[in-house]
C-alpha cells in the first residue's frame, strides 16, 4: 500500500498563530468555514502571477517535479498488485497440489525492486518541487513586501489620516502572510491533486472500468454530503463568529474598565452578563463544531461502502477469472486514496479564494494615489534663513468644507508666531501645510521667497525642526532618538545637544545613560523627558524654523521650568511657530493666530486682539480668570 | 495543560462514552480488512459468491455501525469541547473580575484580555483535535496491533522494527524544525514592529527626512525573515518524503516476509492483504498521533497561561466579619497612611494624615509622580496599605463591605472609561435604578445635555465600544455625569477635567457646587486655577504632605505650592 504517498500533513502555517482564530479552528476545520471572496478574481489572479514571471524556470521545474513525484506514486499500487497476484496464484497451485508449483520468489523480488526504485523517486521528486517552490514562494513574497514598503514611502500622509494603522498593518501581515502560505503549500497542493485525480482514474479503468463506475457512483454521494454540511455550518460558525465577537468586546470593556467596574460594584453585573454571552457562545460553539466534526465520519463511511463494493464485486470478478487478486488489493487502495485529492482540491478552491482577496487588499494598497510628484528642476535654498509667508492659501480636508480660505500670514526670519485656540485641531493643520504634508487647494506658501511646491521636499521638511507633546519617539536608545535629527552626528555633538536641551543631567541618571533603551511607548520616561529629549533632537537638527508646542498640564513644574528654558534658548534667532499656553510667549509674539475648529478665526498682536473683543478676549478673559490670582503672588 | 482538564469533571460520563464510541469506531475500521481477508482466503478460494456476498453485507453493517459511532462521539466530543471552553472562560473572567487593581497591574491588562479569549480559545480548540482524533489514535495503534497479531504473529515484528523508526524520524525533523518555527516567528514580530513604527511615527520619519533609513531598516528585517523562511521550509519540505520512504518500506518489508510465510503455507493471501491494511492503518495513527504533539507545546502554553491567572489570589478581599457605617455620613480620615506599589523600592505615599468632612472640598495639588492618584485610589480601597487607617465614616476601609464602602462613592477617574450602549445606560451605571428626570439631571450639572441632544437619539443614542464615537472632553462629561446620578456621599475627581475647554470647565465646576454641597467632594488637580477656592489643598511632593490649608494660608506657610503657583502664574501674571 502506498497511499500514503500523497497526502499532505496538517503542517503549522507559521505566523498565523496571532491572528484571529486564524483560518480555521484546527487543520479539519476548514470546510464549511465561510471564505471571503475577492471582487475581481480573474484581475487579481493574473497580477499576482505576474510576480511569478522572473521565475518561470523554477515554476516548470516544480510542475515538472510534482508531475513526476505524483505519477510514480500512483503506479505503485498497481505494480504491488503483481506481486500479489503472483504470490497468491504460486499459492493456489501450491493449494491444489500442482506438481512443482511454488511461489516465484525471483519475479517477486524483481518487482519489489521496482517497487523501492518508484517510492525512492517519488519522494526525491516530492521533496524537490516543495524545496523549489520554497525559494521561489518567499521571494515572491519578499518582493510584495518591499513593493509595499516602497509605496507606503510614498503615500501621502492624507492616507495615514483617513486609515486606521489596524488595516494597513492587516493588508500588509496577514494578508502578505496567507498569500505567503499559499504559494508555499497550496499552489503544489493543487497541482499534485489534479494529477493525482486524473491518475487514479486513468489507473482504475485500466483495472477495471465496471469497479471504476461502482467508485465514481460514490462521488457525487460524497459531494452532496459536503454541500449540505458546509452550508449548515457555515450559518453556525457566522453564529459562533458573532458570539465570540460580542463576548471579546465584552472582556476588553470590563477588564479595561475594571476601576470603574469595582468602583460602581459592578462585579455581579458584568459577570451575570459574560455568562449570558458565554451560554449563547457554546450553543453555537457545540453546533458548530458537530456539524463540521461529522463531515469527516461521514465521508469515511462513503469511501467505506465504495471499499465494501469493490471489496465483494472484485471478489466474485476475481472468482469468475474476469479479474486478478492483485488487481482487486491495488483497486482498494485507489478507491481510497480517490476521495482525497477531491476534498483537498475543494479545501483549496476555499484557500484561492481567500488568498485572493489577500491579494486584493495588497493590490488596492499598492494602487493608492501617490503624492505629487516633486518638481523636475527643484530650487535648492543653500543658507535658509526662515521666511515664511502664505499668500491666498485655502485648505480643506474634505472636499465639501472649506476649513481654512485666503489666509495670509507673513513671518519675517527669527520672529515668533504663536498658535492660541481651545483645542489642538489647528496645529496639526499648520504642521500638515508647512511641511507640505498635504497640498493646499488654492494660494501658495512661501520659504524664503520660494514656493514650497518648487522645493524638494525633503529639503523643505530640513528646514523645519519640531518639537511637539505627542513624544515621537521611537523604540530605540536615547543616543539614537536624539540623532534621528541628524544623520551621521558625533557623539560629542549628540551629548552637546542633550546638554543644550538641559537633558543630560536626567539621561546620566538613567541606568544605562545615553544607551537606555526606550520601550515601545516610551514609558519608562516621563513626558516632561520625552520632551526634552524632541528639544535635543531639533537643537542637533539645527533648523532655520520651528514648530513647538508648550508643555501643558501632564509635565510637572520643576520638568516644566527645564523645557521651557531649553525653548526659548532653542527659539532665539529662529523663525517660531508656538502652539502657546503661557501668557508671556503669546504677549512676547509677533503676531497671534487664534484658531476654532481647526481654521484661523482671527489674526493679530495681543493688543489688537483684545481690542477686537471678540473670540481671543473671550478666551483670554476665561482662560485667564485667575488674573486676580496676580496680586495674591504679588503679596 | 493536564491542570486545567480538572474542569473537565462535570463532563466525566460523556468523556467515558466518548472513549467507548471512538473504541469502537476503531474497532469497526479495523474489522473490514479482517472481513476482506476472509472474503479472499474462503470466498475466493473457494470461488463461493454467497459467502462473499454475505461477507460484503456483514462489511456494510459494520461500516454503517462505526459510522454511528463516530457521530455519536462526535456529538458529545463537541458539546465537552465547547462545554469545557465555557467553563473554563467562565472560571476565568468571574476570577479576573474580583482582583484589585494591584493584579491588573502585575498580568496588564491586554494580558489578561488574550488570556480570557484567545488562549481559551486556543485550549478549546485543542481538546476537540484531542477528543476527536488524539484519543482514536492511540486506540486505533494497539486495535491494529493486536489484530496484525492474530492475523499473524510473526510477520507482527515488522511492525516492531517500523514503527520506532518512524518516530525517531518525525522526532528528528521535528526537533529541528520547531526552533526554526520559533525564530521565524520572532523575525515577523520584528518586521511587524517596524512596519508599526513606521505608520506610527510616519510625520517624524518625514520631518526628519528618515525615509530611506526606514526603508533600509524594513528591507533588512525583510531580507532576514524570508532566508529564514525559506530555510524553514525546506527542512519541513524533508519530512513528508521521509516519511513515504519509511512507511514504503514497511510494505515492501511486509509483502517480502510474507510472501516467505504464504510459501510455507504459514498464512494465506488475504491475511496478508488484510495486514498490509492494517500496518497502514497503525502508522498513519503513529503518524497523526505525533503531529498532534506539534500542537500540544502551543496549547499547553496557552494553559500555563490561564493557570497563571487563575493562580492569582485576589489580594483584595472582604473581612470576615464586616461592619455597617451608621451615624456620619462622608467623612474621610487618612490616619499616617503609608503605602507601596508591590515590589516598589520607595513607598508612593508616606505618613499621609488628614480629615475631611461632609460639605467640603479637598484638593490634592503636586507634581507628576507625587501621590496624586495613589491617595484618591485608597479612598475606594483600591489597594490596601501598609501601615496606618484610612477611615471612612468612622470604619477603617478594611473592615467594611468592599460593596458597601464603594456604593458610597462617586469616582471619576483620570481617563475616561465608557462602555458599549445608550448614553442613559452609561450614565445609569452610576445607579441602575437612575429615573429618567435623575439621568438628565446628571446630564445637566455635567454639563453634557447640549451635546447630548445634538445626537440624533439623545439619550439614547449609543455609544461605541471604549467611547470612540465622543470626543475626549464628552467622555468625560458623562463619566462625570455617571459618579453624579450616584448621589454619593463622597465625589472622587481624578484629574477630570483636563479634557474640557476653558468655559464648560469653568460652567462644570459652577454647576456641581450646588449641586454637591452636602458631600465630600475630592479634587485631583495639576493647575492651580482649579484647587484654589477649596475648603483644603493637600500638596504633595514626592509622597508626603508638604503643606494643608487654604490657599491663602498655603501661600505663607508652603515652601512647594508656592513654587507650583509661581511656576503656573509668575511667568503670565507676575511680569
Amino acid at each position: 500500500m502506498s497511499q500514503v504517498s500523497q497526502e499532505r500533513p496538517p503542517t503549522q502555517r507559521p505566523g498565523q498563530q496571532g491572528g484571529f482564530m486564524g483560518r480555521g479552528g484546527g487543520p479539519f476545520g476548514a470546510i464549511g468555514m465561510p471564505v471571503q471572496k475577492a471582487k475581481d478574481f480573474k484581475g487579481t489572479l493574473l497580477r499576482l502571477l505576474r510576480y511569478f514571471a522572473p521565475y518561470k524556470v523554477n515554476l516548470i521545474a516544480v510542475l515538472v517535479a510534482a508531475v513526476i513525484g505524483t505519477v510514480f506514486s500512483i503506479v505503485s499500487p498497481k505494480i504491488l498488485g503483481l506481486a500479489t497476484t503472483k504470490l497468491f496464484d504460486g499459492m493456489i497451485l501450491k493449494f491444489r497440489h500442482v506438481p512443482g508449483a511454488a511461489i516465484d520468489f525471483t519475479y517477486i523480488a524483481h518487482i519489489l525492486f521496482i517497487l523501492a526504485g518508484l517510492y525512492v523517486v517519488s519522494a526525491s521528486f516530492t521533496y524537490l518541487q516543495q524545496y523549489i517552490m520554497a525559494g521561489v514562494a518567499q521571494t515572491t513574497v519578499y518582493t510584495l513586501r518591499r513593493e509595499v514598503e516602497d509605496k507606503l514611502a510614498r503615500l501621502p500622509l492624507k492616507f495615514y489620516d483617513g486609515r486606521s494603522h489596524g488595516d494597513i498593518l492587516s493588508r500588509a501581515v496577514n494578508d502578505m502572510d496567507n498569500i505567503s502560505s499559499t504559494l508555499q503549500q497550496s499552489l503544489t497542493q493543487a497541482i499534485t491533486s489534479a494529477v493525482m485525480l486524473v491518475g487514479i482514474v486513468v489507473m482504475m479503468l485500466t483495472i477495471s472500468p465496471l469497479l471504476t463506475l461502482v467508485v465514481v457512483i460514490t462521488f457525487p454521494l460524497s459531494m452532496l454530503v459536503t454541500v449540505v454540511i458546509a452550508k449548515r455550518s457555515q450559518t453556525y460558525f457566522r453564529d459562533q463568529q458573532r458570539a465570540l465577537g460580542i463576548l471579546n468586546g465584552h472582556v476588553e470593556e470590563m477588564y479595561i474598565g475594571h476601576r470603574i467596574v469595582k468602583a460602581f460594584g459592578r462585579e455581579r453585573i458584568s459577570v451575570a452578563t459574560f455568562d449570558g454571552l458565554n451560554d449563547t457562545l457554546y450553543d453555537a460553539g457545540w453546533r458548530a463544531q458537530f456539524i463540521s466534526g461529522i463531515i469527516m465520519p461521514l465521508m469515511n463511511f462513503i469511501g467505506n461502502i465504495g471499499y465494501v463494493f469493490v471489496s465483494v464485486i472484485g471478489g466474485i470478478m476475481v472468482t469468475k477469472r474476469a479479474i486478478e487478486i492483485g488487481d482487486v488489493q491495488a483497486f482498494i487502495q485507489y478507491a481510497r486514496q480517490f476521495t482525497m485529492p477531491i476534498t483537498q482540491l475543494a479545501n483549496i478552491t476555499n484557500i484561492i479564494q481567500s488568498t485572493m482577496a489577500s491579494a486584493e487588499r495588497i493590490f488596492e494598497l499598492l494602487d493608492e494615489p501617490e503624492e505629487v510628484p516633486e518638481a523636475a528642476d527643484a530650487t535648492v535654498l543653500a543658507a535658509p534663513r526662515g521666511a515664511v509667508e502664505f499668500q491666498h492659501v485655502s485648505f480643506r480636508y474634505v472636499e465639501d468644507v472649506p476649513l481654512i480660505e485666503d489666509m495670509n500670514i507673513s513671518a519675517s526670519p527669527g520672529e515668533t508666531v504663536a498658535i492660541v485656540g481651545p483645542t489642538g485641531a489647528g496645529k496639526t493643520t499648520l504642521v500638515n501645510l508647512l511641511m507640505r504634508f498635504y497640498e493646499i487647494n488654492g494660494g501658495k506658501i512661501l520659504v524664503d521667497g520660494v514656493d514650497i511646491t518648487d522645493l524638494r521636499r525633503d529639503d523643505l521638511r530640513r528646514m523645519f525642526g519640531m518639537v511637539l507633546q505627542d513624544t515621537w519617539l521611537f523604540n530605540g536608545t536615547i543616543r539614537e532618538n536624539i540623532a534621528y535629527g541628524r544623520e551621521g552626528a558625533s557623539e560629542l555633538e549628540i551629548i552637546q545637544a542633550a546638554k543644550a536641551a538641559h537633558a543630560d543631567h536626567f539621561i546620566r541618571t538613567l541606568p544605562e545613560s545615553y544607551d537606555t533603551v526606550l520601550n515601545q511607548d516610551a514609558t519608562n520616561l516621563s513626558q516632561g523627558q520625552k520632551q526634552l529629549l524632541t528639544i535635543a533632537r531639533a537643537i542637533l537638527a539645527n533648523p532655520a524654523i520651528l514648530i513647538l508646542d508648550e508643555a501643558t498640564s501632564s509635565v510637572d513644574t520643576r520638568t516644566e521650568v527645564l523645557i521651557q528654558k531649553a525653548m526659548s534658548d532653542l527659539m532665539r534667532g529662529r523663525t517660531s511657530f508656538v502652539i502657546a499656553h503661557r501668557l508671556s510667549t503669546i504677549r512676547d509674539a509677533k503676531l497671534i493666530l487664534v484658531m476654532n475648529h481647526g481654521s484661523i478665526v482671527e489674526q493679530g498682536t495681543h493688543e489688537e486682539l483684545l481690542a477686537q473683543n471678540g473670540f481671543y478676549a473671550d478666551l483670554y478673559n476665561s482662560q485667564f480668570a485667575g488674573a486676580a490670582l496676580s496680586e495674591e503672588v504679588a503679596v | 495543560m493536564i491542570r486545567l482538564f480538572r474542569f473537565l469533571r462535570p463532563y466525566r460520563f460523556p468523556i467515558a462514552l466518548v472513549f467507548a464510541l471512538v473504541f469502537l469506531q476503531s474497532l469497526s475500521d479495523l474489522y473490514l480488512p479482517t472481513l476482506l481477508a476472509k472474503i479472499v482466503d474462503t470466498g475466493i478460494v473457494n470461488g463461493d459468491t454467497s459467502y462473499i456476498l454475505h461477507t460484503g453485507g456483514l462489511m456494510l453493517l459494520v461500516t454503517l455501525g462505526g459510522t454511528a459511532c463516530a457521530v455519536v462521539a462526535t456529538f458529545f466530543s463537541s458539546r465537552i469541547a465547547v462545554g469545557f471552553g465555557r467553563i473554563v472562560r467562565g472560571k476565568l473572567f468571574a476570577h479576573v473580575e474580583s482582583f484589585s487593581l494591584h493584579e491588573f497591574d502585575t498580568v496588564s491588562t491586554a494580558s489578561l484580555i488574550t488570556r480570557t479569549t484567545n488562549d481559551t480559545n486556543q485550549v478549546q480548540q485543542v481538546l476537540v483535535i484531542i477528543l476527536r482524533m488524539m484519543i482514536s489514535a492511540p486506540l486505533l495503534t494497539i486495535g491494529g496491533i493486536i489484530m496484525a497479531i492474530s492475523q499473524d504473529a510473526t510477520l507482527a515484528w515488522v511492525l516492531v522494527g517500523v514503527i520506532p523508526l518512524l518516530v525517531i524520524a518525525i522526532f528528528f525533523i521535528m526537533r529541528s524544525a520547531i526552533p526554526l518555527f520559533q525564530i521565524m516567528q520572532v523575525k515577523l514580530d520584528r518586521l511587524n514592529l517596524v512596519l508599526d513604527e513606521g505608520l506610527i511615527g510616519v510625520r517624524v520619519i518625514r520631518a526628519f527626512t528618515r525615509t530611506d533609513y526606514e526603508k533600509a531598516r524594513f528591507d533588512e528585517a525583510n531580507r532576514d525573515l524570508t532566508d529564514t523562511a525559506i530555510k524553514v521550509n525546506r527542512i519541513v519540505a524533508l519530512m513528508w518524503p521521509i516519511m513515504m520512504i519509511v512507511l514504503n518500506v514497511a510494505t515492501i518489508a511486509i509483502l517480502w516476509f510474507g510472501s516467505i510465510r504464504i510459501d510455507r503455507g504459514e498464512m494465506q493471501v488475504g491475511a496478508l492483504i488484510a495486514f498490509l491494511q492494517y500496518a497502514m492503518q497503525i502508522l498513519f495513527a503513529v503518524l497523526m498521533l505525533s503531529m498532534m504533539f506539534v500542537m500540544l507545546p502551543r496549547a499547553s502554553a496557552s494553559a500555563k497561561r490561564i493557570n497563571e491567572v487563575l493562580d492569582i489570589a485576589p489580594e483584595i478581599n472582604d473581612a470576615a466579619q464586616v461592619k455597617e457605617t451608621i451615624v456620619q455620613r462622608g467623612v474621610v480620615e487618612f490616619d499616617d497612611v503609608t503605602f507601596s506599589y508591590p515590589g516598589a523600592e520607595e513607598p508612593a505615599l508616606s505618613n499621609i494624615a488628614f480629615r475631611t468632612r461632609p460639605g467640603e472640598i479637598t484638593a490634592i495639588i503636586g507634581g507628576t509622580g507625587a501621590g496624586k492618584s495613589t491617595l484618591v485610589s485608597l479612598i475606594p480601597r483600591f489597594y490596601d496599605i501598609q501601615s496606618g487607617s484610612v477611615r471612612v465614616d468612622g470604619v477603617d476601609v478594611r473592615e467594611m463591605s468592599q460593596e458597601h464602602l464603594r456604593s458610597k462613592i462617586g469616582f471619576v477617574p483620570q481617563r475616561a472609561v465608557l462602555f458599549s450602549g445608550t448614553i442613559a445606560e452609561n450614565i445609569r451605571y452610576g445607579k441602575e435604578d437612575a429615573t429618567e428626570a435623575e439621568v438628565q439631571h446628571a446630564a445637566d450639572i455635567a454639563q453634557a445635555t447640549e451635546f447630548i441632544s445634538g445626537m440624533s437619539d439623545g439619550l439614547d443614542s449609543t455609544i461605541a465600544q471604549g467611547g470612540a464615537n465622543v470626543s475626549g472632553g464628552q467622555k468625560q462629561r458623562l463619566s462625570i455625569a455617571r459618579a453624579l446620578v450616584r448621589k454619593p456621599e463622597i465625589y472622587v475627581f481624578d484629574d477630570s477635567f483636563s479634557a474640557l475647554d476653558f468655559k464648560t470647565d469653568a460652567r462644570l465646576r459652577a454647576a456641581l457646587k450646588n449641586e454637591v454641597t452636602d458631600a465630600t467632594v475630592f479634587i485631583v488637580a495639576q493647575r492651580v486655577s482649579t484647587v484654589m477656592e477649596a475648603d483644603q489643598i493637600i500638596v504633595l511632593d514626592e509622597g508626603r504632605v508638604a503643606g494643608i490649608g487654604t490657599h491663602h494660608e498655603l501661600m505663607t506657610s508652603c515652601e512647594v505650592y508656592r513654587e507650583i503657583v509661581l511656576s503656573q502664574l509668575a511667568a503670565e501674571e507676575i511680569a
